[in-house]
């Protein structure tokens, strides 16, 4: 798979966390770009118990458009997209959402590898993944199939996480590109929004 | 597991396979979905080339039932959503009642937890003696499942729970008879459960009702079949029958949307025209 061209580096961020990343998420928001030209998903790990007021909450944070995926909605840039609690976020290749009540991948649904690996299908390499803190391994393999195919990876500074197991099992598989401090994620995602940025993957 | 085993274009040769040899239809299910699916079963069974794959699905008759339970979402649990079911006491079974007769399916029921759940309900509002559940599916084996009425202990806390949240008020476990890691559910429930395979791809609609349940099903067809599966419920609704989905699905942008009318914040829509 070809590298990221300069004129479309990145169609789609995917952004990962379980356990001490709602933090993280709640620090980035603020910082971001109101005019992101890519969507962005955002996946938590939380008990199911825990409805779509986590939207309101990313939403009082930034200007950007928060919402809830729905099944078969279209991707649109500059909308920040949360995985649902209790279901798997699917990325199809037409750019719209699937959602998916299946089995649970690494006791966890949504599951990370399934958002992840599913976009880094769909966008062809196209894309940007985030892992954030957590207790679970959720996210590495994802992380990895987003390397493989031509993407670019990321993973907070696991010094900084609250629970570095999550990052450090992505950095296990020598699979993360750039290693971020949780000030430099919003500044990150910026950057990848801007075209004239070219990023690579080594 | 790593997701891309198989080409889009295996998933496409497996999927027009079962169609021809076997009239199953997965064409028109959401791609993303069902590729991972095909993918999880490829590497779960440990094949090492597509070609062995696909013979082995056309030429092993055990295989295919095999690879149609686990290519389908069979995940499925007793109250589910219990806010979902406070709702069909609160305000769906008093309609139900004004009936003389209830028909009610459960399309894409799975290894029948929901039509239980169902059944637990029109017993306390005293309307089972006079109600029959269709349950349905296209998968024969959970279909089987369903039948036997035989579900494990370890889940019964989770489904207790989940039971008194939806506004139940007796001792779940009067209900089934534990034996080992088993429950079996008492054949009074069963009496009134008929099971069949439908597949909701090609089949039409069998009778008319005034429930309709099909929950987090659609959220794996694509929208041209999600359209035909909306006709098909229409038509097999009765006139102010109630049509019941899944959390995360809508009628709100569908082709029926404006003959059904929302009851609630619940996912329970009203046949009004």
């Amino acid at each position: 798979m070809a590298k990221n061209s300069l004129a479309s580096p990145v169609d789609l961020v995917v952004i990962g966390g379980s356990a001490g990343s709602l933090d993280v998420i709640l620090r980035m928001l603020p910082p971001l770009s109101h005019d992101l030209r890519f969507p962005v998903i955002i996946v938590l790990h939380r008990k199911s118990t825990f409805d779509s007021s986590l939207s309101d909450l990313f939403a009082t944070r930034t200007s950007l458009t928060v919402k809830e995926a729905e099944e078969k909605e279209y991707l649109r840039p500059g909308v920040i997209y949360l995985a649902p609690a209790d279901y798997h976020l699917l990325v199809e290749k037409n750019l719209t959402l699937s959602l998916d009540y299946s089995e649970k991948v690494n006791y966890s649904r949504p599951s990370i590898d399934v958002t992840f690996q599913t976009a880094a299908d769909a966008l062809e390499g196209n894309l940007a993944g985030i892992l954030l803190s957590g207790a679970n391994a959720d996210g590495a393999l994802g992380l990895k199939t987003i390397h493989s195919a031509g993407g670019i990876t990321a993973a907070q500074n696991p010094g900084s996480a609250e629970m570095p197991y999550m990052p450090n099992q992505a950095l296990a598989l020598s699979v993360v590109d750039y290693i971020l401090n949780i000030d430099e994620i919003a500044y990150f995602v910026n950057k990848l929004s801007d075209s004239k940025t070219k990023f690579h993957s080594e | 597991m790593e997701q891309n085993a198989l080409k889009d274009t295996d998933v496409e040769t497996l999927l027009n396979d079962l169609l021809e040899l076997y009239g199953y239809d997965f064409t028109e299910y959401s791609k993303a979905s069902i590729k991972r699916r095909v993918n999880r079963l490829y590497i779960l069974d440990r094949f090492l080339s597509f070609a062995e794959f696909r013979y082995r699905i056309k030429a092993d008759p055990d295989y295919l039932k095999r690879f149609v339970e686990q290519i389908t979402v069979t995940v499925t649990e007793m109250f589910r959503d219990p806010p979902f079911y406070k709702s069909l006491r609160e305000n769906v079974l008093p309609t139900l009642g004004t009936y003389p007769f209830i028909r009610i399916w459960h399309a894409g029921c799975s290894s029948g937890e929901e039509v239980y759940s169902m059944a637990v309900l029109l017993e306390e509002a005293n309307l089972l003696h006079k109600s029959l559940l269709y349950a349905t599916d296209i998968n024969p084996e959970v279909l089987d499942k369903a039948r036997k009425g035989i579900f494990s202990l370890a889940h019964m806390k989770q489904y207790s729970e989940n039971y008194i949240s939806s506004g139940g008020k007796k001792e779940f476990s009067q209900y089934y008879t534990a034996n080992y890691d088993k429950v079996i559910f008492d054949d009074r429930f069963r009496k009134k459960m008929i099971f069949s395979t439908h597949n909701l791809v090609s089949d039409r609609s069998f009778n008319v009702f005034q429930l309709i349940l099909c929950r987090n099903v659609l959220i794996y067809f694509d929208k041209d079949l999600q359209t035909r599966v909306f006709d098909l419920f229409e038509e097999s609704l009765e006139n102010l029958g109630f049509l019941a989905l899944g959390s995360k699905e809508t009628l709100r942008f569908s082709n029926i949307a404006a003959r059904f009318k929302q009851t609630d914040k619940e996912k329970i829509w009203r046949k009004i025209a």
